[in-house]
């Protein structure tokens, strides 16, 4: 009799601790389709990277909030001066490396002087150019002097590649990433997932979570089984987009549609012959149907796009509707070209599946208007050696995913070889303009400029299909920066 | 004996160095530059050729290659470009994976396709060997990445038998990793399980009607015997030179399992490291791959010897002049071509 009592009490016991366990979950298995090639963000371009380190590991002066603000991070406040190019950030006290080494004025100037150095590696170099000096002026405060006033030197403080790393951990952050952030990496199995545990001496609002791990899923077709079978609990941006029908009208998941800061555009090769002639230009927007692009390239969740902006931004312009769907409008453009029996061109399409997707569409929608497309599917590697840094193309599909990189189509020797000096000195002014409304206003230029002038025919924003536990709260919508913040996730019960 | 051993290894030798010279020549001909890949689209020129030499890219062409060769002999494979660390940890990590779901796919398959061989071709034309062939048949057509997704909405998704995919690593316990390996290792196993039970088949029924068997029968052993320990025997030698040609495709060409499971497996990492352009991982993989096919092909050719005391009795006189594997096959269809001439003109007696 004692002995039945004494089991009956271990199993209500035992039961008790398994719901009480559930209910403070505080781990979760998120999955990803790439595998960053290392963790250093001031050393990759992969977005990955920044990913999964940004705000979880590394932490800059700035940070981009999920709506796309700049919010306070290591510098707890600044100081600009009159002329708009002296910066004083104030530094939070008390902040630590995952290693054990203090944070300092000292860490801050090393990091940017490291990635405006001639040798650096930084991917996001341009992001520190207008940097003249860094003085730490005491251990909490640093001083940047810009060679101008620069009106989005605080959002570009706030980016990936801008985070401040450790004076003497930089070197190793490849393999062993040392932050400041919330999570340090606990361990890296190579191919198979990277695992963050809660940082226990974070300065600021400790994680929820206690455990991250970002299991790499390369096959979409894998991915609604993992979800299916509670292996994964979290797709920050789900691969599989022909089955989110399956997880959609399934109560345990949500699924949120959001936005990225991916332009998905049709590039021209401004240069090549007859793409030079505006005419020819008019001719593509007008031909192209983007809804029906969006519905084969993403869908049908893609938000048209008129310009080279994304509709969730400040200062965003409609217009979708300078170039209509109009078939006989573009014979007529053709006409006026001198091509009016077509013309023959190639297109480079790289592994996505928007670009091999909407290729297509793009390939048979020009068939109307008498253009023959090749199609030549690429590799990136091939993508970025022949069309973005030789120049070899004629068209071809890619998604601008940067923030604010409206001014890529004022660089020299960009790969749209796009070159007009009305939008140069736009770009030029809304550089050195600091003040919030001239801003908005000279972006809207720009993207006017782009729309009527067709340096690329702009397709859709890139979507981002969140799909996650019901349960999991505190998961970002949009991308206005391509990182999983996990500061604020939690499970609700 | 001695001569022809060494006459193996030189050809193997041969082979290696041949094969290193073109694998290095295919990736330099590819297009595409990994330090603009890892730089991505706003870096300058400038920082490229930085990469580029820290890379050791810039190096002319041939003191690449005989640097990267040296590494080779001395077992120092270099470090990856894209993970930054030396590659024979990165392949020791994947091999732990590869090896194990190769040998397990490969023992399921031994296991069903023997039996099932077996089977048909001692019923061979009734419903049994029918019906047995037509699954066989099924096997060898469904597409084995469809198959196990199938597998894993089965037990995965509704039984919660097993991990839909991923691999805890073997720190996790054997159990654990055997688990994640046995949903991948089945739709491994049984497409190649349907090849090897087809030519079990066919081999067998050849061996079942030479005289010996009838002899062998004639003398009083049960059918039993004779199909166990006679005929099986002397059918081996197609069925094993089937499966070394397996083992070697399981060790890296399961990709497309890879994925659905996402393991991180040899075939994963070959994959990735071509379209990240990291040559030194992908040169130093397939050689990695060519030693381990020429030492399966030895393996084989050795075991023919076992199973065939023939070969055994005089190795060098019956295999000299035949590349491996070739000589016994050669045999038996000649020994094959002669009994059914000779069946047809008894027939027409």
């Amino acid at each position: 009799m004692k002995l039945w009592k004494t089991i009956l009490a271990a199993a209500v016991l035992s039961l008790a601790a398994a719901t009480s366990a559930f209910a403070a979950r505080t781990d979760l298995t998120l999955g990803i389709v790439l595998e960053p090639p290392h963790l250093d963000p001031t050393a990759g371009a992969a977005a990955a990277i920044g990913e999964i380190t940004y705000a979880n590991v590394f932490e800059g002066l700035t940070r981009i909030d999920e709506k796309g603000q700049v919010q306070p991070a290591l510098a707890e406040s600044w100081t600009v001066s009159d002329d708009g190019k002296v910066y004083a950030f104030k530094l939070h006290s008390g902040v630590k490396f995952h290693d054990g080494s203090a944070f300092s004025a000292d860490d801050v100037k090393f990091s940017l002087d490291r990635a405006r150095a001639k040798d650096s590696l930084n991917p996001q170099k341009p992001l520190f150019a207008h940097i003249t000096d860094v003085a730490t002026v005491d251990p909490a405060t640093v001083k940047v002097t810009l060679d101008g006033p620069q009106g989005n030197f605080l959002d570009d403080m706030g980016q990936v590649a801008a985070v401040i790393v450790g004076k003497g951990s930089a070197d190793g952050n490849k393999d062993k990433p040392i932050g400041t952030g919330p999570f340090k990496l606990d361990h890296w199995a190579k191919g198979s997932e990277i695992t963050l545990v809660k940082n226990p001496d974070y300065w600021g609002t400790p994680a929820a979570l206690d455990k991250a791990t970002f299991r790499i899923v390369p096959d979409a077709a894998a991915a609604v089984p993992a979800l299916l079978s509670g292996d994964i609990q979290a797709f920050a941006n789900m691969p599989a987009q022909d089955a989110l029908s399956q997880v959609q009208s399934d109560p345990r998941f949500s699924v949120v549609i959001g936005s990225t800061e991916g332009e998905t555009i049709l590039s021209i090769n401004n240069k090549k012959p007859p793409f030079d002639k505006l005419a020819v230009r008019q001719a593509l927007a007008s031909a192209i149907d983007r809804s029906a692009i969006i519905d084969a390239a993403s869908n049908g969740l893609g938000k048209p796009i008129g310009s080279h902006f994304s509709p969730g931004d400040a200062g965003y312009v409609d217009l979708t509707g300078v170039y209509p769907h109009d078939i006989d409008k573009a014979k007529q453009y053709l006409k006026e070209a001198g091509l009016e029996n077509g013309f023959s061109a190639t297109i480079k399409l790289p592994p996505v599946p928007y670009a091999r997707d909407g290729g297509q569409v793009i390939q048979s929608q020009l068939k109307d208007i008498g253009v023959n497309l090749q199609i030549i599917p690429v590799e990136w590697a091939e993508w970025l050696s022949q069309v973005f840094t030789n120049k070899d193309y004629d068209l071809t599909i890619v998604s601008h995913v940067e923030p604010n990189d409206i001014d890529i189509y004022s660089r020299p020797g960009y790969y749209f070889q796009y070159d007009n000096p009305k939008f140069n000195d736009l770009i030029k002014e809304l550089d050195t303009t600091v003040d919030k409304d001239k801003r908005l206003e000279l972006l809207g230029e720009a993207q006017k400029i782009l729309a009527h002038d067709v340096p690329a025919v702009y397709l859709f924003e890139l979507p981002k299909i969140g799909v996650w536990d019901a349960k999991l709260q505190g998961m970002w919508t949009n991308w206005p920066i391509e990182a999983d913040d996990l500061t604020k996730v939690k499970w609700s019960e | 004996m001695t001569a022809y051993l060494l006459k193996r290894i030189i050809i193997a030798a041969l082979t290696l160095v041949l094969a290193s010279m073109v694998v290095f020549a295919v990736m330099e001909i590819l297009p595409g530059d990994p330090a603009r890949l890892m730089l991505g689209m706003n870096a300058s020129a400038d920082q490229i050729e930085v990469l580029r030499n820290q890379m050791g890219l810039n190096a002319p062409l041939v003191l690449r290659y005989l640097h990267w060769a040296a590494g080779l002999l001395s077992l120092d494979f270099g470090r990856s470009y894209t993970y930054s660390v030396p590659v024979v940890d990165l392949v020791r990590e994947r091999i732990a994976v590869s090896l194990p779901l190769a040998l397990i796919a490969l023992a399921l398959s031994t296991i069903i396709a023997i039996p099932v061989g077996v089977f048909s071709a001692s019923r061979q034309g009734r419903a049994g060997d029918t019906l047995a062939m037509g699954a066989a048949q099924l096997g060898v057509a469904v597409p084995n990445f469809w198959f196990a997704l199938m597998l894993i909405y089965l037990f995965a998704v509704w039984l919660h038998l097993v991990p839909a995919g991923g691999f805890p690593g073997w720190s996790a316990g054997i159990w654990a990793a055997l688990k994640s390996l046995l949903l991948p290792a089945v739709a491994l196993a049984l497409p190649q399980a349907a090849i090897l039970a087809r030519v079990a088949r066919s081999a067998l029924i050849e061996v079942l009607n030479e005289d010996y068997i009838r002899t062998a029968r004639a003398k009083g052993l049960p059918y039993r015997a004779v199909l166990w320990r006679h005929a099986l025997r002397n059918a081996m030698i197609p069925v094993l030179t089937i499966l070394g040609l397996q083992f070697a495709f399981l060790l890296a060409g399961t990709i497309i399992i890879e994925n659905v499971f996402y393991l991180p497996g040899l075939g994963r990492l070959i994959f990735q490291a071509i379209t990240q352009r990291d040559l030194i991982v992908v040169e130093s993989i397939v050689m990695l791959l060519v030693t381990a096919v020429i030492l399966i092909n030895l393996l084989v050719d050795f075991s023919y010897a076992i199973v065939d005391p023939r070969l055994r009795a005089i190795p060098g006189k019956v295999r000299s002049g035949f590349p491996s594997g070739i000589a016994p096959k050669q045999i038996l269809r000649a020994v094959q071509r002669f009994r059914e001439t000779r069946n047809r003109s008894r027939g027409r007696q």
